[in-house]
C-alpha cells in the first residue's frame, strides 16, 4: 500500500513541478526540456494506474515525437537573449491575475465533478489488445474521423511545402 | 489500489547495466581489431595479449583527460546529453529476455518501451549540440534528430508485423510464439528494414552523417572530451548490443534453436546470435560508404516507408484470413 502511494504520489509530484516550470522559464529550451519531464512523470502516472500502453504512447508520441520537433524548431531560430527579454517582459506579475480567475473556476467545477463521484481505480491492468479492441469497437467512427484529420493535415503541409520548393526554383532560374 | 507491484528483483538491472558497460569495454576493442583486419591494417595491438587491455588503456586515458565544458554553451545540458544518450539505452537491458526465465521485468509492453527508449535518445544528441553552440555541432544534431525521428516511424511500423503474427507486444511471448517458425522467414522484409532503421537510430557508419568528420569536424559532440565523450561513445555501443538483441528476439527465435542443436544452454545460444549480429554491424561499418544526408533522408521517406506499409499490409491481411 504504501509504495503504490510513493509511486503514485511522486510522478504526480514531480509532473506538477515541472508542468509549473514549463510556464515560468523564459528560456525556450529550458521549458521544452521541463515539459518532457512532466510528460514522462505522466507515462509513469498511466502506468502505475494500470495502463502501459498510454503510457508507453506517451512517451512514444508526445515525448519522442511532438517535442522533439519543437525544439528542433527552437534550435534552428536559435533564440538568443533578445527572445529572453521579451519573456521577462511578457512574464510580468501583473499578467497571471486572468489566468488565475480562470483556473479558479476550473477547479471549483473539477472538484464538484469528482467529489461526487467517488469512484477509485479499479486497478485493472488494461493491455494493449484491449485498448486496440476498445479503439476498432466502440470508437471505430473517432479512429476514422481522427485520420481523415490527419490526412488532411499532411495534404495541406505537403501544399505549403510544395509551394516554398516551386519558389526556390524559379529564384534560381 | 493499482495495477503495478514494486519488487526487489529489479535492482539488478546494476549490475546488468555494469556487466554491459564492460563488455562495451572490450566490445571497442574487438571491433577496432575486426576493422583493421577487414580493412588490411592492424589495429590496436599493443596492451596486453593482442591489446586486450586497449579498453583499460583508453579507459584510463578518458579519466585522465582534462574534462572541459565550453565556456560559450549551455552547461546544464552539455552535462545532461551524454548521461541521456547512455542511459536511455541501459533502460533498455530491463526488459529483454536473455533465456526463458531469465529477465528482469516482462512487461506486455516490452517492444513499445525499446521504441521509447531509442525516442528519448533523441534528446541527448539534440541537447549534446544544441548546449555545444558551436555551429558544426548544431549542423550535427540537427541530422540526428531528423535522421532518428525519421528511422523511429518505421522501425516502429516494421516490428508490427511481428507483433501480428505473434499477438503480443511482450518479447518473451514473440519469442515462444516462434517455436515453429523463426520469423525472419515470413518477415524478411521487416528485418530488412528493422536493420537499416536499427543502424539509422544508433547513427553509426555508414549512416553516421550525424558526425561525418569530413564535413562536420565531429558532428555533434565535436566539443566533448574526456569522460562525457567515452559516455556517448558507451551509449552508442550499447545502442549496438540492444538493437543486436532486439533483432534476434523478435527475428531470430531468442534462445530457440532447431531441436537437434539444443545441447548448450539457451543463454549461450542467444548470446553467440547476439554476437554474430554485432559483427554485421561491425561489418556493415567497414564495408559500406556513407550515403549523402538528403538521400539518406529520401531512402527513408520514399522506399522504406512504402515497403514498411506494404508488409504490413500484407501481413495483416495473411494473418487476418488465417493462412499462418
Amino acid at each position: 500500500m504504501t509504495t503504490d502511494l510513493v509511486l503514485f504520489w511522486v510522478p504526480a509530484l514531480v509532473a506538477l513541478i515541472a508542468t509549473l516550470m514549463v510556464i515560468t522559464r523564459k528560456n525556450a529550451s529550458r521549458a521544452l526540456i521541463y515539459l518532457v519531464v512532466s510528460l514522462l512523470a505522466v507515462a509513469v502516472i498511466f502506468f502505475v494506474l494500470g495502463a502501459p500502453f498510454a503510457a508507453a504512447l506517451e512517451v512514444v508520441v508526445y515525448a519522442g515525437a511532438i517535442v522533439v520537433l519543437f525544439l528542433f524548431v527552437v534550435m534552428m531560430l536559435n533564440l538568443g537573449r533578445s527572445s529572453v527579454l521579451r519573456e521577462t517582459r511578457w512574464l510580468q506579475p501583473g499578467m497571471w491575475a486572468f489566468p488565475f480567475i480562470l483556473v479558479f473556476v476550473l477547479a471549483i467545477v473539477m472538484f464538484n465533478v469528482f467529489a461526487g463521484s467517488g469512484d477509485e481505480t479499479k486497478g485493472q491492468e488494461v493491455g494493449p489488445k484491449a485498448v486496440g479492441a476498445e479503439l476498432f469497437g466502440p470508437y471505430l467512427l473517432a479512429v476514422e474521423l481522427a485520420g481523415f484529420l490527419l490526412l488532411a493535415a499532411l495534404v495541406g503541409a505537403y501544399h505549403l511545402g510544395r509551394r516554398y520548393l516551386e519558389e526556390r526554383r524559379e529564384e534560381a532560374g | 489500489m493499482f495495477g503495478f507491484e514494486l519488487n526487489w528483483s529489479y535492482v539488478l538491472i546494476v549490475p546488468l547495466a555494469a556487466g554491459t558497460l564492460l563488455a562495451v569495454m572490450f566490445l571497442q576493442w574487438w571491433e577496432r581489431r575486426l576493422l583493421g583486419w577487414w580493412q588490411d591494417r592492424r589495429g590496436p595491438n599493443r596492451v596486453g595479449w593482442f591489446g586486450v587491455l586497449q579498453g583499460v588503456a583508453d579507459g584510463i586515458k578518458f579519466i585522465t583527460k582534462d574534462d572541459w565544458v565550453p565556456p560559450f554553451g549551455d552547461r546544464v545540458f552539455f552535462v545532461l546529453a551524454p548521461v541521456i544518450v547512455c542511459a536511455s539505452m541501459l533502460f533498455v537491458l530491463g526488459v529483454i529476455p536473455f533465456a526463458p526465465d531469465f529477465h528482469i521485468v516482462d512487461v506486455n509492453v516490452a517492444l513499445l518501451w525499446f521504441l521509447a527508449m531509442s525516442s528519448l535518445a533523441v534528446y541527448g544528441v539534440l541537447l549534446g549540440g544544441f548546449a555545444s553552440n558551436n555551429k558544426y555541432a548544431l549542423l550535427g544534431s540537427l541530422r540526428a534528430a531528423a535522421q532518428m525521428v525519421t528511422y523511429e516511424v518505421f522501425m516502429g511500423l516494421s516490428v508490427m508485423g511481428v507483433v501480428i503474427h505473434a499477438g503480443s507486444f511482450s518479447l518473451v511471448d514473440i519469442v515462444n510464439a516462434q517455436a515453429d517458425m523463426w520469423y525472419v522467414l515470413p518477415q524478411f522484409l521487416g528485418f530488412v528494414i528493422f536493420l537499416i532503421a536499427g543502424l539509422a537510430e544508433s547513427h553509426r557508419l555508414p549512416f553516421d552523417l550525424p558526425e561525418a568528420e569530413h564535413e562536420l569536424t565531429a558532428g555533434f559532440h565535436t566539443e566533448y572530451s574526456g569522460m562525457k565523450f567515452a559516455l556517448l561513445m558507451c551509449g552508442e555501443y550499447v545502442a549496438v548490443i540492444v538493437t543486436s538483441c532486439l533483432i534476434v528476439l523478435l527475428f531470430f527465435g531468442g534462445w530457440l534453436v532447431p531441436s537437434f542443436l539444443d545441447f548448450l544452454p539457451p543463454l549461450l545460444w542467444f548470446g553467440a546470435k547476439v554476437l554474430f549480429f554485432i559483427h554485421v554491424f561491425v561489418l556493415l561499418r567497414a564495408a559500406i560508404p556513407r550515403p549523402r544526408y538528403d538521400q539518406l533522408m529520401s531512402l527513408g521517406w520514399k522506399i522504406l516507408l512504402p515497403l514498411t506499409l506494404l508488409n504490413l499490409l500484407i501481413t495483416g491481411a495473411i494473418v487476418g484470413l488465417g493462412a499462418f
